[in-house]
């Protein structure tokens, strides 16, 4: 249990705030309270559902202010009217950074009317997980702005992620939609397509913007180029079989998915991986998000046009990438992890390499510090730009080096340590006004800091195996396969029964490098798991950015958009 | 030989005068050429080294082929006309673009009076400052006509930009003028010779004018931190979006013949041109190609070092920055000029 160790003892279980709250506002509206291995889940009926919401955001004992994520479940079960009449659940993840306390909202809709209230009014960031769950599940919900497909092409027919839509059903779909927004007839703007395919645009998304010259009017984002239905994907995949997905989600730190998968499932299962394996993790997912934070910065200054602190800081990522390959074979899609531990014990000579490396990254930040921080040019083109507050951000869900930018000092890491963050010492950063250049000093700082973790990590690298001991979760060694009849039953009984989790739900949530990665589990029991969400950081992130845009110039544009570090691979899935 | 020095000795002065401006003509264009395939190659052997790479490095001795290579390359490339663009006008503009850029350098000198100069005019500066205003044209055309809106806001953006420094450009030479008391290129060159070398060159004596010429000159070749008009990121290639093959290779041409230009004005006007640096040493052609690599060293330098600026502090820094700066400084130097304070005496 990984992160579930962590949850405040006085106020967790069925009688933790959030649940003595809603039981005494909503009364018979709640439907049902749960724990399982430290996650409150509560239920409530549709009719309390913004109500509910509402609450938790507003009472002060709950604070339930940051936004996690918001999905859609199909309970389908052929056996029971029941099944039908609570097919659709619409599951809200939020978070309260004043009190460091999680909660999951649920509730149910019929297969006849699946409507659901929005919660737009409540939670900016709900707009688009709404539109995803209309989407992906087709739950209608009323009152929606904008309820139109986000995923998928527009003229896509059915809603994929039911569990009656064929897995390996197809769509042709060749047409791009043109216009995203209206533009009356007579406006003497300039309508411009940024992306799917632009230099500005790291990855496919498109964003149409209308011009006033050089200041953008009104835009509209359109994502969905990269979805390719991982979470479909992961319900018909064995536990493991899902890790090398991950990797592709953000695949700038593919590591750090992984990492978060395991403890997720882990956290399903009940296990702990061993010390070791815990140690190897942390140092890789530091070195990771290094990793991370050199292509944020190096591209966000690419962007401005300034070229050499991009191959400056790209030398480390190398080094990073060869300390990958040492330790696994693969550089950019490691699949490192496994369940309850590591593929393989990491190279002999690991803790030089990793000095080594340690090294050349503190030699780049320091140059790429050198080269921009205090360049003036650098500094106008960041300092007030795209600035978010607070309560803003909070709202839209952002997470990681973005919230942080903002001011809010919320870190998995050091509010809820995973994997033994607790035994290192290190400083969370945050900026002050949130525009750019705050979210650029808290990424240089948090790769110094990284720097630290690994440090102290090498230090107390403890020696043992790297896998846990359960011939249930974990493939025994070749060598005894070959050589030994129940290993090799053992084997056979694992790759053909896969793990099997209790049936549960778990939120497993790790400090990624754009912020809290989840995930969220729903098993029957089976080798399957019926349901995995994927809570994107950089989804609820790039959601504000037309908002953000909009009276900026097209050059602000591209400043912020690779300040915010949107991974497509991570957007669309 | 000796066949064609008779027939030398016959021609007419006004025929001897003629062919050898041709020949200087056809020399110096195809120095110019060769200039401008080296600095693509110099630009990107230094870029990398600067960025620890290596760059260019497969083709010939250390790469040096490789601009010819890219050149057969580019011949042979298919020439696409986007459908809707306006067709003579998009064919035309790399053409403008070259002829602009080929121009200026006429007025250049590179020696002492005589040779080393295509043509010794007497407004030589004023004849520059038509010239270079005419590099603009071809690049708002090149936006126009391709009928594309990427190539349209790059080639609006690189109007209002080089509209606004190249005034401050101009401002800045106008201390020079008053100093040299002539429009003459060769004038002004001169008028820095003095007893302590290159304490007596215009960068040094017109300082805050030197700044000026710098920063407008980036600008007015669309260099970083000013290269806003293809700002690759906000604009995808800027005004040459939709260019390929040769013409393509003819407004990049356009470009890097502008920044031979820029620096070798900016060497005669304010680098001494062709005077030795040390008053022991004797002046020489050599020098003034030692100052203008120098300064092609420098433009490619800052490539590798700034980022680019946005749009609105461009245009800000251009106006209220630049502009009031060279005014300023005009009115100092014609004060102290007519104070007579030593070295601002004519």
């Amino acid at each position: 249990m990984a992160s579930a160790t962590q949850e405040p003892p006085a106020a967790s279980g069925v009688e933790a705030p959030a649940a003595r709250v809603l039981r005494a506002e909503l009364g018979p509206q709640l439907r049902s309270v749960a724990d399982f291995r430290g996650d409150l889940a509560i239920t409530v009926e549709r009719d309390a559902w913004v109500r509910a919401a509402s609450l938790l955001r507003d009472h002060p004992q709950l604070d339930f202010k940051l936004f996690l994520d918001l999905c859609g479940v199909d309970q389908l079960d052929d056996d029971t009217d029941e099944g039908l009449r609570d097919r659709y659940e619409v599951v809200l993840h939020l978070y309260s950074v004043t009190h460091k306390h999680h909660v999951r909202l649920k509730t149910t809709a019929p297969e006849a009317a699946p409507d659901v209230p929005t919660l737009t009014g409540v939670y900016k960031g709900a707009n688009w997980f709404e539109r995803e769950a209309w989407d992906l599940y087709g739950i209608r919900f009323t009152g929606h702005p904008k309820l139109e497909r986000l995923l998928t092409h527009d003229a896509f027919v059915g809603h994929p992620m039911r569990k009656d839509y064929p897995v390996g059903q197809r769509h042709v779909l060749k047409s791009p939609k043109v216009q995203l927004m209206d533009v009356p007839a007579d406006s003497e703007h300039l309508l411009v397509n940024i992306g799917p395919s632009h230099p500005a645009m790291h990855g496919t998304f498109r964003v149409q913007a209308l011009m006033d010259g050089e200041t953008i009017a009104a835009c509209e984002a359109e994502i969905g180029y990269m979805h390719r239905n991982f979470e479909k994907m992961a319900e018909v995949r064995t536990y493991w079989q899902i890790i090398p997905y991950t990797d592709r989600l953000n695949y700038c730190s593919s590591f750090m998915n992984g990492h978060g998968w395991a403890l997720a499932v882990e956290k399903l299962l009940g296990i702990q991986a061993p010390p070791r394996a815990e140690a190897v993790r942390v140092i890789l997912s530091e070195f990771s998000r290094i990793m991370d934070h050199i292509i944020a910065i190096g591209t966000n200054v690419v962007d401005l046009g300034a070229i050499t602190p991009f191959f400056v800081m790209f030398r480390a990522r190398e080094d990073i990438y060869e300390l990958l390959d040492a330790c696994c074979g693969a550089r950019l899609t490691v699949s490192y992890v496994r369940i309850g531990g590591l593929a393989q014990d990491v190279p002999e000579d690991f803790e030089a390499r990793c000095r080594r490396v340690m090294k050349s990254v503190q030699e780049v930040v320091d140059q790429a510090d050198g080269l921009l921080t205090r360049n003036p040019i650098f500094t106008s083109r960041f300092k007030d730009v795209g600035a978010m507050g607070k309560d803003e951000a909070l709202s839209w869900g952002w997470v990681g080096p973005c919230l942080r930018g903002s001011g809010v000092a919320y870190d998995v890491r050091k509010d809820h340590p995973y994997s033994g963050y607790e035994q290192y010492d290190f400083d969370v950063p945050v900026g002050t006004v949130g525009d750019c250049y705050d979210r650029y000093l808290v990424r240089m700082e948090e790769m110094r800091q990284s720097l630290r973790i690994i440090d102290q990590a090498l230090r107390k690298l403890p020696s043992g195996p790297v896998i846990v001991d359960d011939k249930k979760v974990a493939l025994p060694p070749k060598s005894e396969v070959y050589s030994n009849i129940e290993a090799l039953m053992n084997h056979f009984k694992l790759v053909y029964d896969g793990i099997l989790p209790p049936p549960g739900e778990v939120y497993g949530y790790t400090e990624g490098a754009n912020g809290e990665l989840g995930y969220y589990i729903v098993s029957r029991g089976a080798k399957h798991p019926w349901r995995v969400k994927v809570r994107p950081p950089c989804f609820n992130i790039y959601q504000a950015f037309p908002s953000m845009i909009t009276g900026a110039l097209l050059a602000d544009a591209v400043a912020i958009i690779g300040g915010l570090n949107v991974i497509a691979g991570e957007l669309d899935r | 030989m000796s066949g064609l020095s008779d027939h030398w000795a016959g021609l007419s002065p006004v025929a001897q005068q003629f062919w050898i401006a041709v020949l200087k003509v056809a020399v110096i264009f195809n120095v110019l050429l060769g200039l401008f395939s080296f600095m693509t190659y110099a630009e990107r052997r230094l870029l990398a080294f600067m960025q620890f790479r290596l760059g260019p490095n497969r083709t010939g001795p250390f790469g040096v082929l490789q601009p010819i290579a890219d050149g057969i390359k580019l011949f042979f490339k298919e020439e696409v006309i986007p459908e809707g663009a306006n067709r003579w006008v998009f064919v035309a503009a790399p053409a403008v673009a070259v002829v602009a850029a080929f121009l200026s350098i006429a007025v250049v000198p590179y020696g002492g009076p005589g040779l080393f100069q295509i043509a010794d005019l007497e407004v030589g500066i004023l004849y520059l400052f038509a010239i270079s205003s005419l590099g603009v044209y071809a690049i708002v055309m090149a936006g126009w006509a391709a009928n594309n809106k990427f190539t349209m806001l790059g080639g609006l953006r690189s109007a209002a930009q080089m509209f606004s420094y190249e005034l401050a450009l101009g401002l800045s030479w106008v201390g020079l003028i008053m100093l040299a008391g002539s429009f003459r290129i060769q004038d002004i060159v001169t008028a820095q010779k003095g007893g302590l070398g290159l304490l007596n060159w215009f960068c040094v004596v017109q300082f805050p004018a030197f700044i000026v010429y710098l920063i407008a000159a980036t600008a007015e070749v669309n260099r970083t931190p000013f290269d806003l008009p293809e700002a690759e990121t906000e604009l995808v290639a800027g005004f040459h979006t939709e260019y390929s093959s040769m013409r393509f290779a003819l407004l990049q041409m356009a470009e890097y013949v502008n920044m031979i230009t820029v620096a070798a004005v900016g060497t005669s006007l304010f680098l001494g041109g062709w005077l030795s640096p040390l008053p022991l040493l004797p002046d020489s052609p050599l020098w003034f190609f030692v100052k203008f690599g120098l300064l092609l060293f420098f433009f490619i330098w800052l490539r590798g070092t700034l980022p680019r600026f946005r749009y609105d502090q461009l245009m800000h820094f251009g106006w209220k920055v630049l502009v009031p700066v060279a005014t300023l400084w005009i009115l100092v130097t014609a004060g102290l000029v007519t104070a007579g304070v030593p070295g601002f005496r004519r």
